[in-house]
């Protein structure tokens, strides 16, 4: 595999300040990658090289003028298509965006063009980001690059395969439940969601609008901070974004430190219905920071015991009202009803969103217009809303004793497709460490913690902090990387088999 | 007390059927055999939140307490009328055409 | 669609004690919409006023026009209601293609006013209009429907949809029951109505048009046994698009339900669409079941926390109160308390104030408004503030009447003028050559005519009785087709006529 594209995007960063590559080059390498393999990895909806090659160009004149440029400037991405991207199709892994162009552009979005990074593509995602394997997604299922039989994690899978295989050196993803921290864990690589508001949700496809937050997927640490860096920041076209400046995540990655700090590993994150080989891994970590320094020590959160099912009554409510705006009346799919002469509109609504929606979002929609319907308010989403608020107070009371909390982010390693499609309280359980952080609106980053001793296969640690301390994950973050690519004498990612196509 | 739902009580296909026609979705036959089942399944692992959501606990709607968050009132230009209609299924004098709406008062 | 069956009204009320609910929507005037920076002027072309959030593209997010907070906030306050300390908006789920999210931004249990009052005025009684609730939400678009009679739903083959109106702040206003009315509920209705519009011009906060839907009126009505008897069920009619439509349309439902209720039927709680051509009210679309709105709270939008500082800043901004501002106004113009009641009951305070403004004096203003303007308005079925006819030029006519240009009798033609759209005042005199005539040589000849065609009359006016001059003058007149100052005439014959 050529050197450029293993490179950090740091690395890459380096090069082209140095002037020792441009980006016309290494964009290029990442798209001849993208020929190369994802005809079988198949992370991508849609690539788009002229427009990258467009914008890796512009930089390089830029830079060859002696403009000043970005920090990321030139370095090659990839954007989940729940993120609306004018010019590009977005389809948010279903049938009833297919062909949807939108005029505009995510606030996010805005920044990476500002910045003047050459957008990829957009990554494939489990339906409306409702899904943990990415099995979901209408276009059919990623593969994960470690082992093509198996899901690459959801929803986001395919912006961590794309990263994990070396197709994009950074990519974005969205979080509502642990759809860029599961992913990453699963994958090998890194992804952290910022505090709830602290990157703009202008642009985003709404699922649920309380928990929803998109962030950056990278194979290092010190990559994810630059990229979250970029996105972050108040945002005036969102009114739940926090007006207070990103923190400096990439000072702190560069301090990565941890002695003294207080570490809490969360007592209900962890146990039975947790992996051997992800238990394993995580205690090693555990070990290693108290090596470094760290005073770790068990906290308890009493009420995440609840967090699953809270999200599962939140998400779905606030998912149905979201989606309703998905009726073939002014954008999309529009498909009339069958043997229906002359069909309303309100028939060709039915119609549409029964052929245009999946099974896993049919589910939800139905469930959370239970959830929400007269009668049953209180008892179903009004209850729900308590438990967040429950699970906050064990935060602040955890973040008391400790000032990061740690828990391994998934339960498992990545499990073969088909495996928990006809259980689907089988596939919530995947979400059930990193759901408490979206419920709390917290930050957390997943980092590789090597390898399950039993398969083989991936495994990835949590770092939690209060609200606005996004620096802390990454501080953190930071450490356990250093430490383990120590111990392993390279990055996790170089054990992975490689990937080449098979066309 | 819930009096809505036809059974008034556990989940069933007629409930699933009355909740897909509030969310504008033809389910088949075939759809609504499983999804009953499944959703109750759902249902009895949430209805946990019973247990503790107390009265005396209040919910929380906005995860991070922001409030009065406003915008002055200026204008901005937004999209063409071309732009709007890009993607529309059908457009008539410059309108979204939509079927004929069953409709209840204008 | 035939008319249901009627009882008299006076029958009506002899049975059964109305009570009344209103709910008026008003659209604000801010310059940007509810929750994007769109403008909303009306009659842009259709779709050139929209944006990724108010057309509800997917990814789009509200940000709340602080503006429109604090029109809520004053109109609350103008109504005597509290403001709430903290409240939040919520969506309001249902499914319709004039709806871009299909759930509406609305406020459902924590309105931004509430529990306030309001006093109107009919004839010498004085109402007491309690306030339920004064709340933030959006407009939606309009359709079109195509293909069916009259552009109704009913029959129609498409629709076709413009959203330049969906997400301009809507402010929702809602009566407690009103009750105490009796036989003059239609009569309270319209004047709580005609009230509420003087007050929203008054703070300046929305053109309230109702025939450009600016302002628009739900009116619920129900019977009961007597003044203490429990609520009958009520109806709720809509397309109320004017003022004399919400006096019809109680006064119909009134007669409508007892006619019911003196069968032996019951009333339908139902929706009921009001036809001012027939004058009637039909049954909107039966739904087989009940709407869920599912309300939540908006998620994407933070609470709203009005500190007591802006409240108090907003207070002080609030104008006199319309008893106040009537007051002052009657002052200043002179009028008696009948001239003032007839105003404002014409809903012409407006027009009146802006004509006198634009230089006539407080009765030429008043005549005009109250008789000639009034009964053209009542001719058209229309209300006065709908006549292609403005206060500047009610002023301007009165004028040439001031000048001695023309008279009272020519104004009229002049109006016809004004309202079949032929131009300014002074240019339909012209065009309609309407000046009186003042050229003394004329008008002599003139008389000199009449004179010798009436002997009788011009002696009995040389011996002394100048009454006798009327023939003459009328004489004169009619040769002058009305286009001479009957007083310059009048002299002329009596100059000429003297000893």
């Amino acid at each position: 595999m050529d050197d450029t594209i293993r490179a950090s995007a740091a690395d890459l960063a380096a090069a082209m300040q140095a002037g020792e590559m441009s980006s016309v080059e290494i964009t290029q390498a990442q798209l001849d990658r993208i020929a190369e393999v994802d005809g079988d990895l198949h992370a991508f909806l849609h690539v788009d090289a002229d427009g990258a090659l467009a914008t890796a160009k512009r930089v390089d004149d830029a830079r060859a003028a002696g403009e000043a440029v970005a920090a990321l400037a030139g370095v090659p991405i990839a954007i989940k298509d729940v993120v609306v991207t004018r010019g590009l199709p977005t389809t948010c892994g279903s049938h009833i965006l297919e062909g949807w162009i939108p005029p505009y552009d995510a606030t996010i979005v805005t920044r990476l063009r500002q910045a003047g990074l050459p957008i990829l593509g957009k990554t494939n995602m489990d339906e409306f980001a409702m899904g943990s394997s990415t099995e979901h997604s209408a276009y059919g299922p990623s593969r994960n690059p470690w082992d093509l039989g198996r899901i690459p994690g959801g929803s986001g899978g395919g912006s961590a395969a794309a990263v994990a295989s070396h197709q994009a050196p950074l990519a974005i993803g969205t979080d509502t439940g642990g759809s860029i921290r599961q992913p990453a864990a699963v994958t090998g690589t890194v992804g952290a969601k910022p505090t709830y508001g602290g990157v703009s949700r202008y642009g985003l496809i709404a699922l649920a609008s309380s928990l929803d937050q998109a962030g950056p997927v990278a194979r290092t640490v010190l990559d994810a901070a630059m990229l979250h860096e970029l996105l972050g920041g108040h945002d005036p076209l969102d009114s739940t974004s926090l007006d207070a400046p990103v923190p400096a995540l990439v000072d702190a990655v560069r301090d990565a430190d941890v002695a003294g700090l207080r570490v809490g590993v969360v007592r209900e994150l962890g146990g039975e219905g947790y992996q051997r080989g992800v238990r394993a891994r995580f205690d090693e970590v555990v070990g290693l920071l108290t090596d470094a320094g760290a005073e770790v020590t068990e906290v308890s959160c009493p009420h995440f015991d609840y967090a699953l099912a809270a999200y599962y009554l939140i998400l779905p409510s606030e998912a149905s009202s979201n989606l309703a705006k998905f009726d073939a009346m002014r954008y999309g799919l529009r498909v009339p009803p069958d043997g229906v002469a002359d069909p309303s509109a309100e028939q060709v609504m039915a119609a549409t969103r029964a052929a245009g929606f999946g099974d896993e979002v049919k589910r939800r929609i139905i469930l959370g217009t239970y959830a929400l319907s007269s009668g049953y308010y209180d008892a179903y989403y009004g209850s729900a809303q308590k438990v967040r608020t429950l699970i906050q107070r064990d935060f602040a009371a955890a973040f008391d004793q400790a000032d990061v909390l740690l828990s391994p982010t998934a339960p498992t390693t990545a499990f073969r497709f088909g495996e928990k499609l006809d259980d689907p309280v089988a596939m919530y359980l995947n979400d059930i460490a990193t759901i408490p952080a979206n419920l709390a609106g917290v930050p957390g980053i997943s980092v590789p913690s090597g390898l399950a001793d039993e398969d083989g296969l991936p495994t990835g640690v949590q770092v939690l902090a209060p609200a606005r301390a996004d620096d802390r994950v990454y501080r953190v973050g930071a450490v356990i990387e250093a430490l383990l690519v120590e111990r392993w004498g390279g990055t996790l990612l170089a054990r992975a088999p490689s990937v080449t196509g098979t066309r | 007390m819930p009096a809505d739902l036809p059974s008034g009580g556990a989940l069933t296909r007629e409930d699933v059927a009355h909740l897909a026609g509030l969310a504008r979705i033809d389910l088949t036959a075939a759809e609504l055999d499983h999804l009953a089942p499944q959703l109750a399944v759902i249902l009895e692992s949430v209805a946990k939140v019973a247990e503790v959501a107390h009265g005396d606990v209040p919910a929380t709607s906005h995860p991070l307490p922001l409030s009065n968050v406003f915008r002055s009132d200026d204008v901005r230009p937004g999209l063409t009328a071309e732009e709007a209609l890009a993607n529309a299924p059908e457009v008539e004098q410059q309108r979204f055409s939509v079927p004929r709406i069953l409709g209840a008062d204008e | 669609m035939t008319a249901a069956t009627l009882l008299s009204y006076d029958d009506a009320l002899a049975r059964f004690d109305p009570v009344l609910g209103l709910e008026v929507h008003v659209e604000l005037n801010t310059a940007s919409k509810m929750f994007c920076a769109c403008p909303t002027t009306f009659g842009a072309a259709p779709n050139s006023q929209v944006c990724p959030v108010c057309l509800g593209l997917p990814g789009a997010l509200p940000v709340l026009n602080e503006r429109a907070v604090a029109a809520a906030i004053r109109i609350g306050l103008a109504l005597n209601c509290s403001i709430a300390a903290e409240c939040r908006f919520a969506r309001k789920n249902y499914f319709y293609p004039d709806m871009p999210k299909n759930f509406q931004t609305s406020q459902y249990d924590e309105p931004i006013a509430y529990d306030g009052w309001t006093e109107v005025a009919v004839d010498e009684a004085a109402y007491r209009i309690e306030i339920e609730r004064v709340h933030m939400e959006e407009d939606t678009g309009k359709s079109l429907h195509v293909g069916g009679a009259t552009g109704r739903i009913h029959g129609a083959s498409h629709s076709l949809v413009d959203y330049n109106r969906a997400g301009i702040p809507l402010i929702e206003i809602v009566t407690k029951p009103i009750i105490g009315t009796g036989a003059a509920a239609p009569v309270v209705a319209r004047a709580y109505v005609t009230h509420l519009r003087e007050l929203l011009l008054s703070l300046g906060v929305s053109d309230v048009r109702m025939e450009q839907g600016s302002l628009r009126c739900d009116a619920n009505a129900s019977l009961r046994l007597g003044q203490d008897a429990p609520f009958g069920t009520r109806t709720e009619t809509k397309n109320v698009n004017s003022l004399r439509s919400v006096e019809r349309a109680v006064r119909y439902e009134i007669c409508r339900q007892a006619a019911v209720l003196t069968d032996g039927g019951t009333v339908t709680q139902e929706t009921r669409h009001w036809h001012e051509d027939t004058g009637i009210t039909t049954p909107g679309r039966s739904k087989e079941q009940a709407e869920d709105y599912r309300y939540f709270p908006e998620p994407d939008l933070a609470p709203i926390a009005p500190d007591v500082a802006w409240v108090e800043q907003l207070r002080a901004t609030l104008p006199e109160g319309p008893g106040r501002r009537r007051s002052r106004l009657q002052a200043a113009w002179g009028f008696s308390d009948l001239d003032m009641r007839d105003v404002v009951g014409a809903g012409a305070l407006a027009l009146v104030e802006q004509t006198i403004g634009a230089g006539a004096a407080p009765a030429a203003a008043k005549k005009w408004w109250l008789t000639e303007l009034a009964r053209r308005a009542n001719e058209q079925g229309v209300e006065l503030a709908e006549l292609p006819v403005g206060p500047e030029q009610v002023a301007q006519v009165q004028a040439l009447i001031d000048t001695g240009r023309i008279n009272d009798k020519l104004a009229r033609s002049v109006f016809d003028g004004l309202l079949a759209g032929e131009g300014t005042p002074e240019e339909i005199v012209a065009a309609r050559g309407l000046e009186v005539v003042s050229d003394e040589t004329a008008l002599g000849a003139a008389v000199d005519r009449a004179i010798e065609a009436n002997p009788g009359a011009a002696d009995k006016v040389r011996a002394g009785k100048a009454a006798a001059a009327g023939a003459l003058i009328g004489a004169v007149m009619a040769e002058m087709r009305g286009q001479a100052d009957a007083g310059r005439v009048r002299d002329l014959i009596l100059a000429k006529l003297s000893p």
